[in-house]
Parts: C-alpha cells; structure tokens; sequence
C-alpha cells in the first residue's frame, strides 16, 4: 500500500530504470546552451511543441477574427463598417453619406483564409503538432524526437507557409478567395477573380510548405513510436494519446502528398499552360482554348486528403479527451482495445469516403451509393467511442477541472456534430442540404467546436508539464461555460437556416425574399459569435497570465496520472529524465484498482495485485 | 546530436533514420500514385492521345537500373575495404545519374517532336509531369550521392558502424528512386 502514496519516482526509477548513458556524453551540457539555440531554432521536443502552439495561438486569433469581419456582414448588412476602414483599408468602401461598405470580393478572401487558417495552420499544426511533439517522447519514455533536426524543420516549415500566407494578405489584389477546397477553374485561372491572381499563387506556396512541415513531423511521430519506445512499453500498453497521434501521422502521411499531387497540378495549369482541370470554359462570353481537362478530377485528390484531413484534426482531440476523461473520472478508460481498434477503424473508412463531398458535383449516383455506405458505416467505430467516453464517465468519481469539462464538452460536441453527419452522408438527403448553412453548422460542430475543446482539455492539463505552473481556474471554467453555451448558440440555429436552403458562401441575402425572415437568427448568431470570440481572448489572457504568474507546481503529478510525463522533474530538462529511462510494467490506466487511487506505469507488479495490463 | 537515437538501437533490428526514410518513400509513392490514379481516371474519361514513348526512355531505364548496380557495387567494396573501387564507383554512379537527367531531357524534345507537347492533350501533360517530379527526386538522391563523395574524398578511408549507416540510407534513396521510375514508366506502357 505504502508504495504507493509515497513512491518517489527517482527513486524509482534509478532502481528499475534503464540505463542509456545517456548523460554519459553530456549532450545535457553543451546541448542548446544560447538562446537561440534553446528558444528559436531548438531541437528539443518540449519546446518545440510550445512553438507550435504559441504559432498556433497567433493564428486561431487571426482567423477567428476574420469571421468576426464577415459575421458582422452576414448579421448586419446594413449598419456601417466605416470603423473598420483603419484595419482593412480599400477593402472597404465609404459612399458620401459615410456608409461604410465591406468589399464583396474581400468578404470571399476573409471566408477562403478563414477556413484555410483554422484547418491547417490551427488545427493541423497547433493541434497534433503540439501535442504529438509534446507527448510522444514524455509518454513512450525517449530521450526526443527520432530525428530532433527533422522535427526542428517540421515546425521552421510550418513557419514559413505562415510567413507566406500572412504576406498574402497584403497583396493589392488580395488573399485567395474561392474556398478553402480550391476548386478550379476559381483556383487556376488568374482572370477569374482578384483573389485568383497573386493570392492564389501564394496560397499554393504555402500549403505546399505547410505537407512539407506536415510531412517531416509525421515521419517522426511514426518512427518515434515504432522505434524509441521504452522498455516494457509494449504497443498495448500505450495510452490512447499515442496511438491517436500515431495514426494521425500515418493518415497524414498516406493522404497530405495526395493533395500536393493535387496543387503541383494546379501550379501547372497556373503557370505553364497545361490542361489538366480545364475544359469548355467561358471568360466574358469568350471560349477559353484551354480544354481536355477535368475540374471534378480536382475535387476527387482534393478530398482524398480533404476527408482524411478532418480526422487527422479529430483524432489527436479524441486522444488528449480519453486520456482526460479517464484521469479526471479516476476510472480506467472503458473498453481500451474497442478505442484503438475503432481509431484503426476510423483511419481506414476514411480513405474510402471522400466522395461524400461529391454527391453533388456529378459523379455517378451508383458510384454515390458505394459511398453513403461507407461513409455510415463511420458512424460505427464513432459510436463506440462516444459510447466508452460515456461509460468511462459512469460512477467515476469525477473532478470538474477545466481541462475535464472540456473534454466532456468534446464528447457532447462530437455527438452534435456526428449525428447531423449522418444526414449529410445520404446521397439523397444531401441534394437538399449541400452547400447550405445545415454543412456549415455540421462541420464546425463536429470538427471545428469539438477539436478546439479537445485542444483546450489538453492545454489546461498539461499546461502544468509545459510551464511549472497551473492556468487559472476560474477564468477556465468561465471560458469552458461561455463557450460551451455560446458554440451551440452560433451553430444551432444554422441547422434550421440550412435546412430553409439558405447557401453557404454568399455575402448577402438582401435580394432573396425567401430568406429575408432569418435576419434576426443572423443577428443572433453574429452577436453570439462575438461573445465567444471575446472569451477566446479570455482565455489567450489566461494563458500568458499563468505562463509568468500562475500557481506554481509543488507535485509532480498533480492529476495523480499514471502516464510517464508525469515521473519527469517539474522543471523537465533536455533529455527529459535526469538519470535513467523509466521501465513501463503496466498499461496507462490503472485507476481504482484494488481500492488504491491510481498506479503507475513505472511501478512493478506486487503478487497480491488483481490482474493488470 | 542523436540524442534520442542512442538509447535502444541495440532493441532494434532496424535504425531509426532508416526506418524513417522509408516512412518518407511511402508518402512519396503515394504522390505518384495519386497521378497515375488521375490519368487512370482522366483517361477513362475519353479524348485520350495516343502515343508511343520515345525509345530514349527505354534505354535511360536501363542506364537507370546500371546506376544502382555500380552503386550497390561501391557499397559492397566499401565492406570489404576496397578503396579505390569504392570511391571509383560511387563517381560512376554519380555520372550515370547526370547523365539520366540529361537523357530524360532528350526524352522530352523527342516527345515534343512528335508533338507530344506540354500544354497539349492531358495524356502527354501526365508523362512531363511523371518524369519532371521524377527528375527532381533524382535531383535529390544525385545530393545524397554528392554528399557520400565528399566524405569518400575528404574522410580518411574507415569503416564505421556510422559511415556504414549514411552509405545504407544512400543507397535505399538510389534504389527507391529507381524502382519509382520503373513503377512509372510500366504503368505507362501498360495503360497506352
Ligand atoms: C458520422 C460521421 C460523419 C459523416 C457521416 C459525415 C458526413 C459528411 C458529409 C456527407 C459531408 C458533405 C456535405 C456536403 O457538402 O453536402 C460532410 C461535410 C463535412 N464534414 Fe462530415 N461527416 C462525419 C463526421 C465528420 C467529422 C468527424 C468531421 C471532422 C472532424 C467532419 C468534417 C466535415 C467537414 C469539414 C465538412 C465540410 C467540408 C466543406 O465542404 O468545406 N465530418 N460530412
Ligand atoms: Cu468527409
């Protein structure tokens, strides 16, 4: 019993560790011993994840704001944006009565960004870079990365395809604007739109920095996991944030070259006159002599990434919430082997889904009923998982903390989100419903609302193992109410407004009669999204606040987690262990057992132990 | 710096750098098998050019293939300690691998005098592209075989576990990218 309240795990650890000689070569002290070497370009993993989020931070404000811009334009179309003239300039036009004007053209380009921004730049990157970065090395027990030099570029490459778009912004003709799904002809033609000039030359750029930053990381999140784990770490006994992350690196691998496939095309029917996604096309009434390509050909690898794409960013986030449901329920995760096999599920029906996207663009309706099929079929292993969060939760002994409400905000978010999936995935019902609000409201609930609350469960958790100290609780449980409530209020009512056929995508509904009766559910909305926006502020407060002046940590473990990171010192150095690598003797959820609270992983098994993992 | 490396290699049968480098071949593949999937798929879908490859392909295939003999053959006198032959082939090698670029570039005038051009039909469009991606990850290997000459040249004549190992993960990127041609240019043959 004793061994387990007063355990110390350097003790521990030098008895049964692993000895690696580690500090043997004293990497420890020349190792990333000036400030550029350790802040800037550093090698280490744990700062290198903090690169990642805080990247991450600055652009979720960006891209937030901008719909922010254009919400205000959806909700009131006819109120001035006159005050906003200083931040955007020409992009808005002022008439002689002072009227303030949102550049129509402009309103695409913040859409496009949007979008573009939050699905790769912070959900990609800030979500899975930072954690897999931050917790692939601590939980398996390495030293690092596989390839810390690798891992380094994988982050200086995500920064150079922000450097990219961010400059994009500047261009007289503006950002790209025909979606973030880059659609040709909008995307290759440079006289279809001002956006489609510069802009989207830039934005091809970027994103082809972005699968090479993409790229480089998941090679390493894979060979890491295969390769480094510790001894007495076997694949079963890893938690689910690292099979999350490991599979989320294999999708991304076998899916992100297929959408640089996709863009070197487009590159070459932009710029050396080729045909691939062009055909029978008409500029000013005039044929354009370009022909024998094929647009749909596009959406086809576009979504053979694109679907991948959204479980790549939900993935990571169902692993830091089953990691934080069972850790804060005090209970081991319910049905471990279903969660892994239905994220191996998962990763699988993902690539034989992407059509779902195309149900409207014309491809055969027999071809469509394969892939409703399929695409339901996902509803399986995602209803397992919801079903073993829940019963996690069930009779745990539960400790409301930030990090815990927002991993159960991701489970309710995720069956909102879900269910309105299943509609979507019927051929037949989406004729209806495709490129409505009804999309719109699905795909933030269940990918942007609930990655985002995954994220939020993971930072106010392991904050503590990234900067010594605890974020503010409070201020937490206000940004997980506020947003929890107001996240509904913004995308609930789009399910009736998309139901009404209202489309996504346009500037304004003036001219449409039948759509004139939503003007107040656009206010609503817009006034909603306004106050959540104003709590991620909190929160990006919060977190710096509690960076220089949170509560300090006294324990190592403060959650009382079973998980390796936690037996590192509380200032974790380089090479993440001071003397030896711990031994792993038991899987990652040992929690209630025997009438103790938790044990270990880098405990031994005692004789009169129940059975274990 | 291999800091993380160095602690259970001796687990493993196989070292990490290799084993991410193929991880890194396989996300390669499936951009090339992303563009056959497209010409599969384009040209099922009619107005299909048809044309016979230039016979400067064929022959640049087996020059190729000789390249990562020579190259295998560096690799093996290097094990037996065979200086000369080593650092000799691993020269051959490198000239056969310009000496591809340069023959593909042929390639593609002989293709452009059939009239097989760039901005014409999609059919010709997809065989710049195959053989241009090709070429720059031919581009690629010929600096990883720069790399390895340098050392041969400049590094006093040692077998190390170390050197061993960056000669291996040459030679794996040489041959991938040999076996990608092949995989190319038989897809091409087999769908015309
Ligand atoms: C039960 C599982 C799900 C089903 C059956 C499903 C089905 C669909 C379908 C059929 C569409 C296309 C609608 C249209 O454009 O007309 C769609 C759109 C979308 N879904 Fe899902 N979905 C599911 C889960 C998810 C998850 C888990 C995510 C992300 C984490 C997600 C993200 C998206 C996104 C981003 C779009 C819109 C893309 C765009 O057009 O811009 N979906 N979904
Ligand atoms: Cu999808």
């Amino acid at each position: 019993m004793d061994t387990v309240t007063t355990f110390d795990p350097d003790i521990l650890i030098e008895e049964q560790g692993y000895d690696d000689h580690f500090h043997d070569h004293h990497h420890g002290d020349k190792y990333q011993s000036n400030f550029i070497t350790h802040y800037v370009f550093s090698q280490d993993h744990k700062i290198i994840a903090k690169q990642f989020l805080i990247t991450g931070m600055f652009w979720a404000i960006i891209g937030a704001g901008m719909s922010i811009i254009f919400r205000l334009q959806l909700g009131f179309p006819e109120e001035s944006l006159a005050w906003l003239q200083p931040l955007l300039g020409k992009w808005i036009a002022i008439n002689e009565a002072g009227i303030g004007t949102l550049d129509p053209q402009f309103y695409y380009a913040l859409v496009t960004m949007h979008g573009t921004i939050l699905v790769f730049f912070v959900l990609t990157a800030g979500l899975s870079g930072t954690f897999s970065n931050l917790l692939i090395p601590l939980q398996i027990g390495a030293r690092d990365m596989a390839s810390p030099l690798l891992n380094m570029l994988s982050y200086w490459f995500f920064f150079l395809a922000g450097v990219v778009m961010f400059s994009s912004l500047f261009l007289s003709t503006g950002p790209f604007s025909g979606g973030w799904t880059a659609y040709p002809p909008l995307s290759i033609l440079p006289q279809a739109s001002s956006g489609s000039a510069a802009g989207m030359t830039l934005w091809t750029v970027s994103l082809i920095l972005f699968v090479v930053s993409v790229l480089l990381g998941g090679i390493n999140y894979i060979t890491t996991v295969l390769n480094l784990r510790t001894k007495g770490m076997t694949m079963w006994r890893m938690p689910l944030t690292i099979w999350a992350f490991f599979v989320t690196a294999i999708i991304g691998l076998l899916s992100f070259p297929v959408l640089a496939s996709a863009f070197f095309l487009v590159i070459f029917d932009r710029e050396l006159g080729t045909s691939f996604f062009l055909s029978d096309i008409y500029i000013g009434g005039e044929a354009l002599d370009r022909v024998g390509g094929s647009p749909v050909l596009y959406q086809h690898l576009f979504w053979f990434l694109g679907h991948p794409e959204v479980y790549i960013i939900i993935l990571p986030a169902m692993g830091l919430v089953s990691e934080v449901l069972s850790v804060h329920a005090r209970k081991p995760i319910f049905g471990y082997k279903a969660m892994v096999y239905s994220i191996l599920a998962i990763a699988f029906l993902s690539f034989i889904v992407w059509a779902h996207h195309m149900f409207m663009s014309g491809v055969n309706p027999f071809i469509s009923n394969i892939f409703v099929i399929f695409t339901l079929i996902i509803a399986v292993p995602s209803a397992v998982k919801v079903f073993n969060w829940i019963t996690t939760l069930y009779g745990g002994n539960i400790r409301f903390t930030s990090a815990m409400l927002f991993a159960i905000g991701f489970v309710s978010m995720f069956i909102s989100g879900g269910l309105t999936g299943i509609f979507l995935g019927n051929s037949a019902i989406d004729i209806q419903m495709h490129d409505t609000y009804f999309v719109v409201a699905h795909f933030h609930i269940v990918m942007g609302i609930a990655a985002f609350f995954g994220m939020f469960a993971g930072i106010y958790n392991w904050f503590p193992k990234m900067y010594g100290r605890f974020m503010n609780e409070t201020l937490g449980k206000i940004h997980f109410w506020g947003t929890f409530i107001g996240a509904y209020a913004i995308f609930w009512p789009m399910h009736y407004i998309g139901m009404a056929g209202v489309p996504r995508r346009y500037y304004s509904f003036e001219t449409f009669d039948a759509f004139s009766h939503f003007d107040a559910t656009n206010k609503f909305i817009t006034v909603a999204a306004i106050v959540v926006f104003g709590l991620q502020l909190l929160f990006v407060v919060n977190f710096f606040y509690s960076i220089w002046k949170g509560k300090r940590m006294t324990t190592r473990n403060p959650w009382g987690a079973t998980t390796l990171e936690w037996t590192t010192p509380i200032d974790t150095g380089h090479g993440n262990w001071p003397g030896k690598i711990p031994v792993v003797h038991r899987w990652a959820y040992d929690y209630g057992k025997d009438g103790r609270e938790f044990y270990p992983q880098i405990l031994p098994v005692s004789e009169d132990e129940s059975e274990t993992h | 710096m291999d800091v993380a490396v160095s602690n259970q290699q001796t687990r493993n049968k196989i070292h990490p750098h290799k084993f991410a480098l193929w991880v890194a071949c396989a996300s390669i593949t499936m951009m090339f098998m992303a563009w056959t999937s497209a010409y599969v798929v384009r040209q099922a879908a009619g107005n299909w050019l048809e044309f016979r490859l230039p016979n400067i392909f064929f022959i640049n295939t087996a020059l190729l293939l000789f390249s990562s003999v020579t190259l295998h053959a560096s690799y093996i006198f290097f094990k037996r300690e065979k200086e000369s032959l080593y650092k000799g082939l691993l020269l051959v090698s490198f000239l056969l691998g310009i000496t591809f670029l340069v023959l593909q570039y042929i390639g593609w005038q002989d293709l452009t005098n059939i009239g097989v051009e760039l901005t014409g039909n999609p059919a010709g469009s997809f065989v710049y592209v195959f053989s241009g991606f090709h070429g720059l990850h031919i581009c690629g290997g010929l600096a990883a075989i720069f790399v390895a000459i340098v050392h041969a040249f400049a590094l006093k004549f040692k077998v190390t576990a170390k050197r061993k190992l960056r000669f291996e993960l040459t030679l794996t990127i040489w041959h991938y990218l040999d076996f990608l041609w092949l995989y190319i240019i038989t897809f091409i043959v087999l769908q015309s």
